[in-house]
């Protein structure tokens, strides 16, 4: 019994060294009451990447920079704001990285355009093979 | 046959993928996220008193003639116990040194600077990383040049260390 209790008394430990003392930002971790404004703001925050944690998004990451970008988002999608005007915002500050949606740069053109030629070449090989054999065929 | 040499292109469209991928595997791993701000003006912002005898930080502060340096740091972050020598250095040597400190609370910025020493002329409070984020910064320490204009013009990423006091200087001086 005194072992199970220690173990659970395990369980409970908060870490000695917090990164910060301050409690999270009001909207960090509470959803704003209007559900559309609400989907709104939790979309933006999938797509957006968390400076600390940097292969997660800030709506996946606890860092204290993550949720203070989450309120900050929260605050200004319930205060009239667009998703992609607040993207654009980061943008101009951190660059495309901070960004998870894929940009259209010219310099990723190709990489768009890519798909759609190998489909035109893969189509045309394979009229070529089918008119082949039926001029066999015939 | 001709067109034989058409068989080995996807071979060799294989070995560049293979080559680029082997390269991004040894390349060095870069996390270092700089600002898009630099060379661009300071962005507007009015923070609460940050410590308890330094007056509280405006934007407006960097845009009266002489260039400023504008540290983010805070009380709970040890990197910027380490190089609160090296900004004593920098004030020492005639740099005025403005700071930020990130969610932070007055009482902890005190004790902080009570043990480490006050290189700062004046201390504002970004309980919510507001400022921060609108500098483009993505962690703390982080240290700013700001020239007389108000245009941020270096941005110096993680802690000051002994041999950047020179070049930090320097960027400083320039900046005049």
């Amino acid at each position: 019994m005194r072992l199970f209790l220690a173990l659970c008394m395990l369980l409970y430990c908060t870490p000695l060294m917090a990164q910060t003392a301050l409690p999270p930002a009001p909207y960090a971790d509470k959803q704003l009451d209007d559900p559309a404004l609400e989907k709104k703001a939790s979309d933006l925050m999938l797509t957006i990447r968390c400076l600390t944690c940097q292969s997660q998004s800030i709506a996946d990451s606890n860092a204290s920079m993550a949720s203070d970008l989450r309120s900050q988002i929260r605050e200004r999608i319930a205060a009239g704001e667009e998703p992609e005007e607040i993207r654009a915002w980061l943008i101009a500050r951190y660059g495309d990285w901070i960004s998870y949606k894929p940009a259209n740069d010219p310099i990723l053109w190709p990489l768009w355009g890519l798909p759609v030629l190998l489909l035109i070449g893969g189509g045309l090989l394979v009229v070529g093979r089918i008119r082949r054999a039926k001029k066999r065929d015939a | 046959m001709k067109g034989r040499w058409v068989l080995w292109l996807p071979f060799a469209v294989f070995l560049i993928f293979a080559g680029l991928f082997a390269g991004g595997l040894f390349k060095p791993d870069d996390r270092v996220i700089t600002s898009k701000l630099i060379g661009q003006p300071l962005p507007d912002f009015e923070l609460p008193q940050g410590a308890t005898d330094r007056p509280s930080l405006a934007s407006a502060e960097f845009a009266k003639g002489k260039p400023r340096m504008l540290n983010i740091f805070a009380s709970w972050c040890v990197p910027c116990a380490a190089e609160s020598g090296h900004l004593i250095t920098l004030a020492e040597a005639g740099v005025p040194i403005d700071g930020i400190a990130i969610r932070d609370a007055r009482d902890d910025v005190d004790g902080f600077l009570k043990r480490w020493g006050n290189p700062y002329a004046h201390i504002g409070l970004d309980a919510r990383s507001e400022v921060q984020l609108s500098l483009g910064s993505s962690g703390v320490p982080e240290t700013f040049i700001v020239d007389g204009q108000g245009r941020i013009v270096h941005q110096h990423i993680g802690d000051i260390r002994a041999d950047d006091v020179p070049e930090l200087i320097a960027i400083w001086r320039k900046a005049q």
